[in-house]
């Protein structure tokens, strides 16, 4: 017998990187929030590399802070390390990367949950959903309560059906040895959900004591720390390297040795592993001639001695794992403090998500995260926030929110997902972004505080700071359009300075900003100086000008795009009453459901002439219904 | 997939009539159907007006073509958007030159049916007629891929191949840089190694367009193969044809073989006499380049003309090249009508299947005027005219070229300007992405596979 626990707006069951983004958000929008964790000491734990941001992921996280998020915050307040990667490239490509202090990071986060308006938090293992029509009502724990609610967010991870193997071992588990959720799994899959199996791997940790670090190149982090968070103003001053070692010849022969040993090449058939993400057995198969690979020993706090492998994630046997680790450089007298493992799981199939995130198949449920078939603490919390607004949008009568592939990262991640599906663990790559150069670090807030703002998770002290920024910005660019600068021997020895051609002839300022040779502050000292201005709207101005060309080119394409993106289908269409549509196109696209005919056009196997034929039908209907 | 830029296509069918129109549709009709025209100021002509002048190749600044042009301003035309019509001299290659220039000056192709989409999504055409319009754009669309696919030349595909992954390895090598900024295995992609790499493939490019535009890629015409044991007449029957028909002949250097095709136009349809040297030296094509090439040639043309003897008995020869075009289009020429008649006819008859058979004497030109019927009638057979989709596809691949080369000389002169390495590798991926759209590969996913596969990435 159950027992009633509680009514709710939105449930939220998981309690890791998209669980904790998805219930702050819906809590902070105003919605009565329930968040269910199988382990309260366990919340926004880093089971994998103790590590946020980086290409792509790292704007995924300014993103995320652009709509009220928390993870930026909460890794500025708890970083051992920041680094600014690319710094050598274009803007667009620049990305913070931060070594975290995971147990830090995950008592800082669990402060905020708990003292959050509007947030339960609860220790719970959720076994069932309660569904009726086709819509959700609530969940029941395995204690037997039962909470009814609005809408549901299923953020489960790696635990569904969770597996944990090592060598010949494997059992039942979550990540790191945490109860796996079993009986969810089987009702997902008996309301009709299609399920996939994946799998991903981790490293063992060793003990710092036993490291010889003289063998191994530090790796430092930047002198002056950049921050993912546009409210940070205080770095942390004391930060600890990582350490760089290679495997060799011998490192490899053990692994040759015991390759089939290893869980993975044992012949049983397991989950699809992501190929960006390979185990160090998947690196000598299949570079085999590749005479060492990068190790890098990355602390995971600093209150303990624990530190990573980066590098080394295997399935090999406990036994195998020791010998391995003793054949890398400086990790001779190296001791495990916990072997590396696979771990299986299921994941749902994308495809059958709405682009807000909720189910096609039940109203009112949401699923984001890792379950969804992605891999990565930044692509689930940015599913985890839009799930979390999408939900707490759905209680409160208010529009859904969905970002499109020229406005962020999370757009480009979420419409892949329940447009194209994934066959491997989906992990966001710059490469996946057509328009790369507008979603770039430094302009996260740009594209994305309005809208977070809009849904009131941006306190109104900060949005008017935007809004300030965004003036001084425009201000500053017409100025520049004004300004003439004409040869002189001082602008001359500037020019020169920056191995740039003498001026000849007096040029705009705007224009000699686009020099690729100049900054804003070369062009600032060959002018009456904006000093006042803050840093951000000085580089906010340099890149915009600089790029100019190319964004232009880019904001054509976008321009493009939205056009068919605004060729809403109606949500009634019968595909079948098509004529003309190829048989595998049709098939597609009633599973896939697109709303826009933009999106439509990105399913694999809807060709050009399907995509036109649809335009004709759709344009069809809005005369018949003119006509009615 | 843009609803509102500016195509243009030729409108009318390909025939014998004698005009040929070039068709623009779209808010810049008007400034580049002016910019390329010398007579009156069609910015300025009143709508629904017809102007006499000249079309001026842009890259010559010459006078191309004679031409009328039409100007018919928006709302009240077919597409309901501004509209000009160039009206050319009938035949293929005043229309084609046309268009291309036409196409040089920024218009899109337009897609097949495109027009009559337009006129619809537009409000032009009532609901009654939608579904209509449905169908032919499935038609037009399935018919002019397979087209496109048949006559893309197996050479041209290969080319494109190499040149695409090779910018695919340069693409993903950078992307490598930004993605794994600490994967030291592979050196940073400097200005210089992209410098080399994006002018080897512009210098290809360019070679190809130069190809291009003497017509040895892809040109306009059915490819027309005469076959026949020896001294049946083949080559009576090209020169006949070519003297008949003022042949453009043209050598193309450079092959291994000197081919020379040569192309003549019977009563409009134009036709490339395929392989013409093998005739020309030997009378035996099938003698000089054995029976594997031939039977190359023969799977590589739209028409075959197939010339027995009248003179002669059926041989086993003649049985086996019957077997050989078996499925293909092809007209049956009997020759040699002035001499006696031992060729069992009906038998003739029997194993062309349904075939057009023909009598001819070359030497006395008994019968050329019905063997241009009978060609013409073969070429016009159909509700699709073949002829066109086939030229359209090729001018497709031309402007695609284009497109290519402007965005890879985009990338060479961000890389001249020290634009950062990702800036410069967006205009890679554009030139990959155009190169793609020639051989119909547009899968986005292939630069993630290749990056997997050309190195050893992850943590």
């Amino acid at each position: 017998m159950t027992y009633h626990a509680g009514h709710y707006d939105v449930i939220v069951i998981g309690a890791g990187h998209a669980g904790v983004e998805a219930g702050l958000a819906s809590a902070r929008m105003g919605a009565k929030t329930l968040m269910l964790s199988l382990n309260l000491d366990m919340v926004a734990f880093m089971p994998c590399n103790p590590s946020i941001g980086g290409p792509a992921k790292g704007i995924v996280v300014r993103e995320i802070d652009a709509l009220g998020g928390e993870m930026a915050k909460v890794i500025d307040r708890n970083y051992i390390q920041m680094r600014m990667l690319n710094t050598g490239k274009g803007p667009a490509v620049q990305a913070l990367r931060a070594q975290a202090d995971k147990p830090m990071y995950i008592k800082d986060m669990k402060q905020i949950l708990e003292d959050q308006e509007n947030l339960t938090l609860r220790q719970g293992m959720v076994n069932e959903l309660i569904v009726e029509d086709e819509v959700v009502k609530g969940v029941i724990t395995e204690t037997k309560a039962a909470y009814s609610a609005e809408t549901v967010i299923v953020t489960t991870g790696t635990f569904m059906r969770g597996k944990v193997l090592m060598g010949d071992l494997e059992y039942e588990s979550g990540p790191n040895n945490q109860r796996a959720s079993i009986k969810l799994s089987e009702n997902l899959e008996e309301l009709g959900f299609e399920l996939t199996r994946f799998k991903t791997g981790t490293p063992p940790r060793v003990n710092s004591h036993t490291i010889d670090y003289s063998k191994t190149e530090i790796q430092p982090g930047d002198d002056e720390p950049q921050h993912f968070s546009y409210e940070t103003t205080e770095g942390i001053t004391e930060q600890i390297p990582c350490w760089l070692t290679y495997t060799n010849e011998f490192t490899h022969e053990v692994i040759q040795d015991n390759l089939q040993l290893s869980a993975m090449y044992s012949g049983m058939k397991r989950g699809t592993g992501p190929r960006y993400c390979p185990s160090i057995e998947d690196k000598i198969v299949r570079f085999n001639d590749k005479p060492r690979h990068q190790i890098f020993l990355e602390p995971e706090g600093r209150d303990t001695e624990e530190v990573y492998v980066q590098g080394l994630s295997t399935s090999l046997p406990e036994s195998v794992q020791h010998e391995m680790v003793k054949r890398v450089p400086g990790l001779e007298n190296a001791e495990i403090m916990r072997a590396g493992y696979a771990i299986e799981y299921d994941a749902v199939v994308p495809t059958q998500l709405w682009p807000t995130l909720e189910t096609k198949k039940i109203s009112g449920l949401f699923t984001a995260g890792q379950i969804n078939g992605t891999s990565g603490y930044e692509e689930a919390a940015a599913q985890g926030i839009m799930s979390g607004i999408n939900a707490a949008a759905k209680v409160l009568g208010r529009d859904p929110v969905i970002l499109d592939r020229s406005q962020a990262y999370i757009g480009v991640l979420i419409d892949d997902l329940v447009t194209k599906g994934t066959n491997e663990p989906y992990r966001l790559l710059t490469s996946r972004a057509e328009y790369r150069l507008l979603l770039r670090h430094d302009n996260a807030d740009m594209r994305l505080t309005e809208i977070g703002h809009g849904l009131g998770l941006i306190p109104e002290a900060r949005y008017e700071k935007f809004v300030e920024k965004k003036r001084l910005v425009e201000e500053e660019k017409k100025r520049l359009g004004k300004i003439v600068v004409k040869p002189s021997e001082a602008v001359n020895e500037i020019m020169t300075e920056a191995s740039g051609a003498p001026l000849k002839e007096a040029v705009k300022a705007y224009d000699l900003l686009k020099r690729p040779e100049l900054t804003y502050v070369h062009v600032d000292r060959m002018i009456e100086s904006a000093e006042n201005l803050p840093e951000d709207v000085k580089e906010q101005v340099g890149i915009q000008i600089k790029y100019e060309g190319y964004i232009k080119k880019a904001n054509d394409q976008v321009a493009r795009m939205l056009k068919m993106e605004d060729k809403k289908i109606p949500e009634d269409i019968d595909y079948d009453q098509i004529s003309g549509i190829a048989t595998e196109a049709i098939e597609k696209l009633k599973k896939v459901r697109p709303l826009s005919v933009g999106q439509a056009s990105r399913i694999s196997g809807v060709n050009p002439a399907d995509v036109s034929i649809l335009l004709v039908y759709i344009e069809q209907g809005n005369i018949a219904r003119v006509a009615n | 997939m843009m609803e509102t830029d500016t195509i243009t296509a030729i409108s009318t069918p390909t025939g014998e009539g004698a005009i040929s129109i070039v068709r623009l549709s779209g808010s810049e009709a008007i400034q580049v159907a002016a910019a390329l025209f010398k007579g009156k100021n069609l910015h300025q002509v009143d709508s629904h007006t017809m102007h006499y002048g000249k079309i001026i190749d842009p890259d010559t600044a010459e006078a191309a073509e004679e031409v009328m042009v039409s100007v018919m301003r928006a709302p009240r035309t077919f597409t309901r958007e501004d509209v000009v019509e160039i009206n050319c001299h009938g035949g293929m290659v005043a229309v084609n030159r046309v268009l291309e220039i036409v196409l040089s000056q920024g218009p899109r192709l337009a897609e097949p049916g495109e027009f009559t989409k337009r006129a619809f999504l537009n409000g032009r055409i009532d609901l009654s007629q939608a579904e209509a319009v449905m169908d032919l754009i499935r038609a037009k669309t399935d018919k002019a891929m397979s087209v496109a696919l048949k006559q893309m030349d197996g050479r041209l595909s290969g080319m494109i191949q190499k040149y695409r992954q090779s910018l695919l390895e340069t693409v993903a090598h950078v992307e490598v840089n930004i993605d794994y900024p600490e994967y030291d295995d592979v050196e940073e992609m400097s200005h210089e190694m992209m410098r080399v790499k994006t002018k080897e493939v512009h210098a290809e490019i360019e070679e190809l367009l130069q190809v291009a535009k003497q017509g040895k890629i892809l040109r306009e015409g059915l490819a027309t193969a005469i076959i026949g044991r020896p001294n049946v007449g083949k080559s009576s029957l090209m020169n006949t044809l070519v003297q008949e028909n003022k042949a453009i002949v043209t050598e193309v250097p450079g092959t291994t073989r000197d081919i020379i095709e040569e192309y003549v136009n019977v009563r409009g349809v134009p036709l490339r006499l395929v392989d013409t040297a093998g005739i020309r030296e030997t009378e035996d094509i099938v003698e000089k380049i054995g029976v594997e090439r031939s039977r190359q040639v023969l799977k590589d043309a739209d028409l075959i003309l197939f010339v027995l003897n009248n003179n002669d008995a059926l041989t086993e020869e003649d049985e086996k090249l019957f077997e050989a075009i078996q499925g293909l289009e092809y007209i049956v020429i009997v020759n040699k009508t002035d001499l006696e008649q031992k060729l069992d006819l009906e038998r003739v008859h029997e194993l062309a299947e349904g075939k057009p058979v023909l009598t001819t004497s070359l030497i006395e030109e008994k019968g050329v005027d019905e063997l241009e019927t009978a060609i013409a009638e073969t070429f016009f057979a159909g509700d699709i005219d073949t002829g066109d989709l086939t030229y359209v596809s090729n001018v497709r691949h031309i402007q695609l070229l284009r497109q290519a080369k402007q965005a890879l000389e985009d990338a060479m002169e961000g890389i001249e300007m020290g634009m950062p390495m990702d800036i410069v590798q967006i205009d890679v991926t554009r030139t990959w992405e155009f190169l793609g759209e020639i051989i119909g590969d547009t899968a986005s996913d292939s630069l993630i596979d290749q990056l997997f596969s050309q190195f050893c990435l992850g943590k």
